[in-house]
């Protein structure tokens, strides 16, 4: 019993990690109706970045923590305006290809600048275990686990209540429609962007401090596209509970069933769940129906 | 027969005969002669590390002809391709290693097993599309590898097999050159195959629900039945380009067939031409020759900057990205299409207005 308990709340975490990426996910899907493949190589350069501030300038945590977010803000500008404006509108596989071409840049760029080693955050939060009713969890899980939690309500409030996040619904809902009353679908995209390339930095960040960082934690783009797609592609609380639902059965499924194959099972299990879910609700747990008209 | 330097400005058809036609003026038939002529002399004129570049080439232009009748020509986009080549691949192997199989039998049950694969992956394509689509062939992938990689006793796992060449009685296809006119033989039937379907009904059935599904289906498509259909001819040359490039480089294992490969190969349909069968050679040609070129470019300038040959894989990827973006962006129909423009722009030269 110890052992599921002791899965499952590492799932947890995991998880909700896995949530903050896949909201970068949905937050492009929604407004542009585009997927960023290139969302792995947004989290890995992030946490580059942070990783080199923290070790190489002694620069502290918190404040590259905020560095890295600014200048992944910005490299989301950047990407959205000379890479992904020209396919607004273009068909669904010249957006994957054109997606797909930026992870292959990114990537490249990545591996020119910082190797392929892999490298550990130095300690930054205490690493005596905490025991919390017999769950034995490391500091770094927990608090990731609040960083993310923290995140999610301020998206929930900035979406509900900002004139910025309003406008991100509108133009998720109609674009036409969002244009004539005004709201400038440019900047929408731009801040979609941004905030999207944030999350993931922040996703990679809390990931390289769990298992420290090489060019492998871009296949994180890969693997949270299954949570996207579990949560339904254009739903933000979808996304979160998708992240939750894949994290601890990746989690239960590595612990139980990989002594049994000999090991990989975490990779392919949200995969599996993927085909499952795309057999019987195709648009995912909350995603929205489309109904097509000749 | 007309003066060669003459060209022809203008085709007018006047039946749907002349409409159909493999060769629209009577000139493309020399010149496709002339072609062919060139590339089975090829070999003779080549040193072998040209041949074998060229037979790799060929190869994987097989599998992107049976991925643009997928992607190109019916619009069902597939990030798959790589595992399905490894079946293929795998298939082969296991029956020539482990059964016994001649070579010549394992090719074609190698093509139609990954044809079945394919088709059962392709089920979901009823219910699913774009994007969704992308997402269930790549769990393919995901799945297919995942299964290769954990079915020891049969695949031989993370080692992988060892395969032989194929022989025809004491004849063996031991040298570049022989390899070179097989692949050839392969790729002639290949694309004879595929410029000849895109001329039959299923062919523009597969254009019809490409280019509006739902639209098709009331004119009395059968959505799923050619769905199904482009899934698994086209899955049956990617796995017949598997067999061969397995049977060429002798070894097969896991690595050779993972994502990057369904990139690569959805790369070569898109910079060659979606939807073009001669697009898809000029594509497979581009992205074979890319990192060979790139990498005599980095000892050239590396006798300059001896940095440079340290960051070969990560400049590679940057280039390839970039040739990506930029194809999307100045020429989304690739290759064939600037072939195309240049041919239009020498037909009324040099009065082009």
């Amino acid at each position: 019993m110890d052992f599921f308990l002791q899965l499952t709340v590492s799932g947890f975490v995991v998880g909700s990690v896995y949530a903050l990426v896949a909201l970068g996910f949905v937050l492009i899907y929604k407004s542009s109706d585009a997927i960023n493949f290139a969302q792995g190589e947004f989290l890995l350069i992030g946490t580059y970045i942070a990783l080199t501030l923290v070790a190489a300038y002694k620069i502290p945590f918190f404040i590259a923590f905020l560095i890295t977010l600014i200048f992944s803000a910005g490299l989301g500008l950047l990407v959205e305006k000379v890479v992904l404006r020209p396919f607004i509108g273009e068909p669904v596989i010249s957006m994957i290809m054109a997606t797909i071409g930026l992870s292959s840049l990114l990537a490249g760029i990545a591996h020119i600048i910082w190797g392929t080693d892999t490298r550990v955050f130095p300690q930054i939060f205490p690493e005596t275990p905490i025991n919390i009713g017999g769950i034995i969890i490391s500091p770094v899980y927990l608090w990731s686990l609040v960083i993310v939690f923290i995140l999610l309500i301020i998206f929930s409030i900035f979406f509900k209540y900002s004139k910025m996040g309003i406008a991100m619904r509108a133009t998720a809902d109609d674009q036409q429609a969002a244009l004539s009353m005004g709201i400038s679908v440019k900047k929408v995209f731009a801040a979609t962007w941004a905030i999207s390339a944030v999350v993931s930095a922040v996703g990679g960040v809390l990931l390289g401090n769990i298992n420290g960082v090489n060019s492998s934690l871009a296949s994180i783009g890969l693997k949270v596209l299954p949570v996207a797609l579990l949560g339904g592609l254009d739903s933000i609380p979808g996304a979160i509970i998708g992240g939750f639902i894949i994290g601890i059965l990746e989690s239960l499924a590595g612990g139980y069933i990989d002594p049994l194959v000999g090991g990989g099972v975490k990779e392919v299990v949200p995969f599996i769940i993927l085909v499952l879910i795309l057999m019987f609700k195709p648009y995912g747990l909350f995603g929205k129906r489309e109904i097509e008209r000749v | 027969m007309k003066n060669p330097f003459v060209m022809g400005c203008g085709e007018f058809r006047i039946s749907y005969r002349q409409d159909m036609a493999i060769y629209k003026i009577p000139r493309v038939r020399s010149r496709v002669i002339i072609i062919l002529t060139l590339f089975l002399i090829y070999p003779i004129l080549a040193s072998p590390y040209y041949i074998s570049l060229a037979t790799i080439a060929g190869i994987a232009a097989i599998g992107a002809i049976g991925l643009n009748i997928l992607t190109g020509f019916t619009g069902q986009i597939s990030i798959g391709v790589g595992a399905f080549l490894g079946v293929g691949g795998y298939t082969s192997a296991i029956l020539t290693t482990k059964l016994g199989f001649p070579f010549w039998v394992a090719l074609p049950i190698s093509g139609i097993i990954t044809a079945g694969v394919g088709a059962l992956f392709g089920i979901p394509s009823l219910r699913l599309k774009g994007l969704y689509l992308a997402m269930a062939t790549l769990a393919a992938q995901v799945i297919i590898i995942f299964i290769i990689n954990r079915w020891d006793s049969l695949t031989g796992g993370t080692a992988g097999l060892v395969v032989q060449r194929p022989t025809i009685g004491n004849f063996s296809f031991d040298s570049e050159i022989s390899y070179y006119y097989l692949m050839f033989v392969f790729l002639f039937i290949t694309t004879l195959f595929t410029m000849n379907l895109f001329r039959s009904r299923v062919g523009r059935a597969l254009v019809a629900v490409r280019d509006r599904d739902l639209a098709a289906e009331v004119m009395g498509i059968d959505l799923f039945k050619y769905k199904i259909i482009a899934f698994a001819v086209s899955s049956f040359f990617v796995g017949i380009s598997g067999s061969l490039m397995g049977h060429y480089t002798l070894v097969i294992s896991p690595e050779y067939y993972g994502i990057g490969i369904s990139i690569e190969y959805l790369a070569m349909i898109l910079i060659g031409g979606l939807g073009s069968v001669m697009g898809s050679i000029y594509g497979a040609v581009f992205i074979t020759l890319l990192p060979v070129i790139l990498r005599e470019l980095m000892n050239l300038l590396g006798a300059f900057f001896p940095d440079l040959t340290a960051v070969f894989a990560g400049f590679r990827e940057i280039i390839f990205g970039a040739i990506i973006i930029l194809f999307l962006v100045y020429e989304p129909e690739g290759i064939a299409k600037m072939w195309r423009n240049l041919k239009d722009y020498f037909k009324i030269w040099p009065f082009s207005y």
